[in-house]
């Protein structure tokens, strides 16, 4: 079992903050076949295509039969911790200031030994499930979580080091208007996330759900405008060293194509609200959400974007939308490369349409806010950072990995 | 095929430059301080120097040949070892074939490394591609860490206890104490071995080589050129080498060597018995065991009995590593895999001063090199005989 | 006329008339109206600092700013409506200069309002204001005064379940003031000329509807009426010159005579 995670203290004001360090991040380019593995919260390796044969560490061919085509797939992750060592002493900074750290040999029913990271309740001769997941550098690495869930192993040192768990974290929900936001803080809440700041625009302006959402534990409510950039800085100035997970839930969904949608007005709303409003968040939270990375149980961890699928493959249905959202997946990929200095995530959350009335003429199925909600918290507490929530957004992923010009004609209809 | 002898080849001229536990200088530097004390000590002129063999890990981003220009050497035999642990044995088995077949008459063998202050962690964390993608992201424990799980499954399947990995320790540091060029000579007792801090369980701070700047050459050559020289020379019985052995083994547990050791005491029409000292490559106590199995000392597995059983100091019935091993001279990056063979070519050339072994006829070197990943991959052994 | 423009001078120079602002600060938090979601949307204000004194611009601040044309304290023009969109001169840019300058009524209707955000103002409302201030001049702008200045943002919009609650003319009263009293406009201190409920009025937004069918003009989120004189105070109100622009933010002053 694990040793539970403490509710931090308030921090001293006086203290001086921890700065991030990251675990060298170099990696073959080979190797980011892991990485875009833990990105998914998948386990793969290299198997080879001619002989089967399963290697790690990655390599550029098969050194059972020197074949070339060694392409990732998932594999079981099953293993056993055949030795294990605690390093008390170490060269680099980041782990310098993390010892005691423990590490092991695995040796994988697929294969290959692995030298990985062991979570607490991993010892030497047990049975253990590999993970792949992201460490602060934002590359993979495997860490052997026990082979049966443990009491509190969410909590473990090394695993919180590579997750972005909610729990005693602060959030900031940007948009609570909308029942995605609304159902953000409902499972932020359950995730025990400490406190759970919650953007309201034209507080003048009644919403549905508002006293609901102001019943729910821990709930703050700021008034914050992420399409007016002086609202954005003043919530930021008051709140950016409070919060640990940004959650962006403004929408702004609207039907319409290119051609035949009539004018600016709405496609300028939606890059207004979707890529400038991600704009501002990353300007006036980004700098200090990169700066506090380090800062003790609740450092800042995540940066979330929730994301339409049709980012990835315009949907011509909502053409003008769809190329917002593709707008703020590419900004998110800057953003990814900016934050990572403080070892803090960009985790983007693909989905198709959901459940609410700016959808209510599309077929199902649909995606519940509840859903994208949950799925949110959990791909937080894996530490991953692309998830693809529900049917449309798996479906969409899948068909993109087999022929994008093919998707791209029957998303055209 | 029978493999065929090394006759007619001699091993001369062995050259420690003092180490330093940091240095300023550059590789190039310290390989050249080595170089003018080899000219120094056979009476060759730069110009006579047509064959040269080197080993550094510090001399980026120059190679071999830049070194050459560098040196003003213009050799017409030019070989780069870069293989760490491995290098002295490789080195001279090659460099020995070379002589034999007359591609040149004069093969100056060095190996040397500097150590700057940030040197050690920045050749760590790149040394390979494994390491970069597969280790060094997973606590940066270096070579400590690998061979903590080494040790520790060594441990688990042999029964050895920290005890018998402090025997060899103590008793190299007893050998240090004799040989100047050593930088730790500070009495070591098992006490404090076993009372010292952890480094990566099991491993703790004495069973570490501390990393230095240093450099050691010899030269090989034929043997009428030697004697005309009037230079004391070692001959060679056999030699093997081997890279990336036992790859299924799911963790190291034996070397190359045990690969290839019976076509190594063949070759030399010797037996284990018949070695008067042996140099082991000694980064950690736990392969100093492997190669007394792997080479045939003992048993697999029994190296800990062995160790228990038997005195490794230079007086003892099994001398091991005279001169103190990397674990009191330091690890002077490369040149720690020159360190048993430049110090068996004294003991056999009567140049061993209070480090010697009374009597010494035969010497084996072992040579191990390049955690790439989670093990050593390259192994060498010569057997020297005094000419 | 220069000894007329001259007196003017020296009143303003002494204080015998008075400027009074009756401009509310352009904020981003200043409500704009509210439309169905699914329809085009007001832009509220919003400012992005181009440089203060910077690297992006080392000894100058400024800003751009962007807005609807209907945003903030703002002039709507008769084409700014179906009904006035073939009249002659009804954009911003083509509205003859003189029309900006005009004097004012102002009508209270505080107490009324405070009483019933959904007041309405008739025709024998205004009767009776006349009975007291003298009848409405041609040409004068019928302000409307309600206090709907001086609540909060919440209290402003006053958003219910069933919509906006705002005080606004009746359509009779709107009619008649185009018709029988010849006015230059209205305006008011509320998100727009109408009722909050005056989608459910005949016609629908009478205050539109007659006004601007009438080359009338509108002027709303007006600030400190009650700082003004029933009658007497001149207006200037003149919008930005937007090519066929159907309203704009503006600077609206008004001059009243102290001990006229």
């Amino acid at each position: 079992m694990t040793e539970p995670l403490l509710r931090p203290r308030r921090k001293d004001p006086l203290r001086k903050t921890r700065e991030p360090l990251l675990p060298q991040g170099l990696r073959s380019r080979t190797a980011h076949g892991l990485t875009a593995a833990a990105a998914e919260g998948r386990f793969m390796l290299q198997v080879c295509t001619d002989c089967g044969f399963t290697l790690y560490p990655p390599r550029d061919a098969c050194p059972s039969c020197l074949s070339d085509r060694v392409p990732f797939h998932d594999v079981a992750p099953g293993g056993m911790v055949l030795a294990e060592t605690t390093i008390r002493t170490s060269t680099d900074p980041y782990f310098r200031e993390r010892t005691p750290w423990r590490i092991g040999t695995v040796t994988l029913d697929c294969g290959p030994s692995f030298v990985a990271h062991l979570h607490g309740d991993a010892a030497e001769g047990s049975r253990v499930v590999m993970t792949l997941r992201l460490d602060k550098s934002g590359n993979a690495v495997a860490i052997a979580m026990p082979d049966k869930p443990t009491s509190h192993q969410e909590d473990d040192v090394q695993l919180r080091e590579l997750t972005c768990d909610p729990k005693f974290r602060r959030v900031l929900i940007t948009d609570g208007r909308n029942a995605t936001g609304q159902a953000m803080a409902r499972a932020m809440a359950a995730a025990q996330a400490s406190i759970i700041f919650v953007g309201i625009a034209d507080p003048w302006k009644p919403f549905p759900g508002e006293t609901d959402l102001r019943a729910i534990p821990c709930v703050e409510i700021v008034p914050l405008d992420i399409t007016d950039t002086r609202s954005v800085a003043d919530v930021a100035g008051e709140i950016a060293h409070r919060v640990d997970i940004l959650v962006n839930t403004s929408e702004h969904h609207r039907a319409g194509g290119i051609m035949n949608r009539h004018g600016l007005t709405i496609a300028r709303e939606e890059m207004d609200i979707r890529y400038f409003g991600l704009l501002r968040l990353a300007q006036h939270f980004g700098p200090t959400m990169r700066a506090r990375g380090a800062d003790g149980v609740n450092a800042a961890a995540a940066f979330v974007n929730l994301l339409s699928v049709h980012a990835l493959m315009n949907w011509p249905e909502f053409g003008a939308f769809s190329a917002a959202e593709a707008a703020c997946l590419s900004a998110s990929q800057a953003l990814r490369a900016e934050l990572r200095g403080g070892g803090v995530k960009v985790l983007n959350m693909f989905a198709g349409p959901l459940d609410t009335e700016w959808f209510q003429s599309v077929p199902p199925p649909k995606l519940s806010p509840a859903a994208l909600a949950k799925a949110t918290v959990d791909a937080l507490r894996m530490g991953i950072e692309d998830s693809y929530v529900g049917d449309i957004a798996q479906d969409i992923r899948a068909r993109l990995d087999v022929q994008p010009k093919a998707l791209e004609r029957e998303l055209g209809g | 095929m029978k493999r065929r002898g090394y006759e007619g080849v001699a091993v001369c001229a062995p050259i420690s430059v003092p180490y330093r536990r940091y240095s300023v200088d550059s590789a190039h530097w310290w390989i050249g301080r080595a170089l003018h004390a080899l000219t120094q000590r056979t009476g060759l002129k730069p110009a006579d120097i047509d064959g040269l063999s080197v080993s550094s890990f510090t001399l980026a981003p120059d190679t071999a040949v830049g070194l050459t220009q560098h040196l003003g050497l213009s050799p017409r035999w030019l070989d780069h070892v870069p293989m760490g642990g491995a290098s002295g044995g490789v080195a001279l088995r090659r460099a020995a074939r070379a002589v034999q077949a007359g591609d040149a008459d004069f093969v100056a063998c060095v190996a040397a490394d500097t150590n700057h202050v940030d040197s050690f962690r920045k050749t760590l964390s790149s040394f390979s591609r494994f390491a970069q993608d597969a280790v060094y992201p997973y606590g940066s424990g270096g070579p400590n860490a690998s061979f903590a799980l080494i040790t520790r499954h060594y441990m688990n399947r042999t029964g050895a206890t920290r005890e018998d990995f402090g025997r060899i320790c103590v008793a190299q540091r007893a050998n240090a104490q004799r040989y100047d060029g050593a930088l730790m000579q500070k009495s070591l007792t098992l006490d404090a071995y076993m009372r010292a801090r952890a480094i990566a369980d099991p491993i703790h701070l004495f069973d570490c080589v501390m990393p230095c700047a240093g450099a050691e050459a010899f030269l090989v050559c034929r043997e009428e050129d030697a004697q005309a020289m009037k230079l004391p020379f070692v001959r060679v019985l056999s030699t093997i080498e081997r890279h990336n052995a036992y790859q299924d083994d799911p963790i190291q547990y034996r070397g190359g060597w045990a690969q290839d050791r019976d076509n190594f005491w063949s070759m030399a029409g010797i037996a284990p018995d018949d070695v008067d000292f042996l140099q082991t490559y000694d980064d950690y106590p736990v392969i100093v065991m492997m190669q007394i199995e792997d080479l045939g000392f003992c048993a697999k597995g029994e190296a800990p009995v062995f160790v228990r059983d038997h005195s490794l100091t230079t007086d003892g019935d099994f001398p091991h590593n005279t001169s103190g091993g990397q674990l009191s001279v330091g690890q002077a990056g490369a040149a720690g895999g020159y360190l048993g063979m430049v110090e068996a070519i004294r003991q056999l050339t009567d140049e061993a001063g209070a480090t010697t072994v009374p009597n010494a006829r035969v010497g084996l070197v072992s040579g191990f090199g390049m955690i790439n990943y989670d093990r050593g991959l390259a192994s060498s052994a010569i057997l020297l005989a005094r000419s | 006329m220069t000894s007329a423009l001259t007196a003017f001078a020296a009143a303003l120079a002494t204080g015998t008339i008075r400027v009074i602002d009756l401009t509310h600060t352009l904020t981003p938090e200043f409500p704009t109206i509210v439309m169905p979601p699914e329809l085009g949307q007001c832009a509220p204000f919003r400012m992005e600092e181009v440089s203060r004194y910077d690297e992006r611009g080392p000894a100058w601040y400024w800003n751009n700013f962007s807005m609807g044309e209907h945003t903030g304290t703002h002039f709507d023009a008769p084409i700014h409506w179906v009904t006035g969109k073939e009249l002659p001169d009804n954009a911003v840019d083509t509205i003859p200069p003189a029309h900006f300058l005009a004097p004012a009524c102002v009508i209270d209707c505080s107490a009324e309002s405070a009483a019933d955000a959904d007041f309405v103002l008739t025709i024998p409302f205004v009767e009776a204001w006349e009975a007291k201030h003298g009848r409405i001049p041609p040409q004068s702008w019928v302000l409307l005064r309600t206090d709907w200045h001086k609540r909060p943002p919440k209290a402003y919009v006053n958003l219910l379940d069933d919509g906006p609650h705002s005080p606004g003319p009746a359509p009779a009263v709107v009619k008649w003031l185009v018709e029988q009293r010849d006015v230059h406009g209205f305006g008011t201190e509320t998100i727009g000329t109408d009722a909050g409920q005056a989608a459910h009025f005949n016609p629908p937004y009478p205050a539109h509807h007659y006004m601007h069918g009438r080359g009338r003009y509108g002027l709303q989120c007006l600030t400190n009426l009650d700082l003004l004189p029933p009658t007497g105070a001149l207006i200037l109100a003149a919008p930005l010159k937007i090519r066929q622009g159907s309203g704009s933010p503006l600077r609206v002053l008004a001059l009243v005579e102290i001990n006229p």
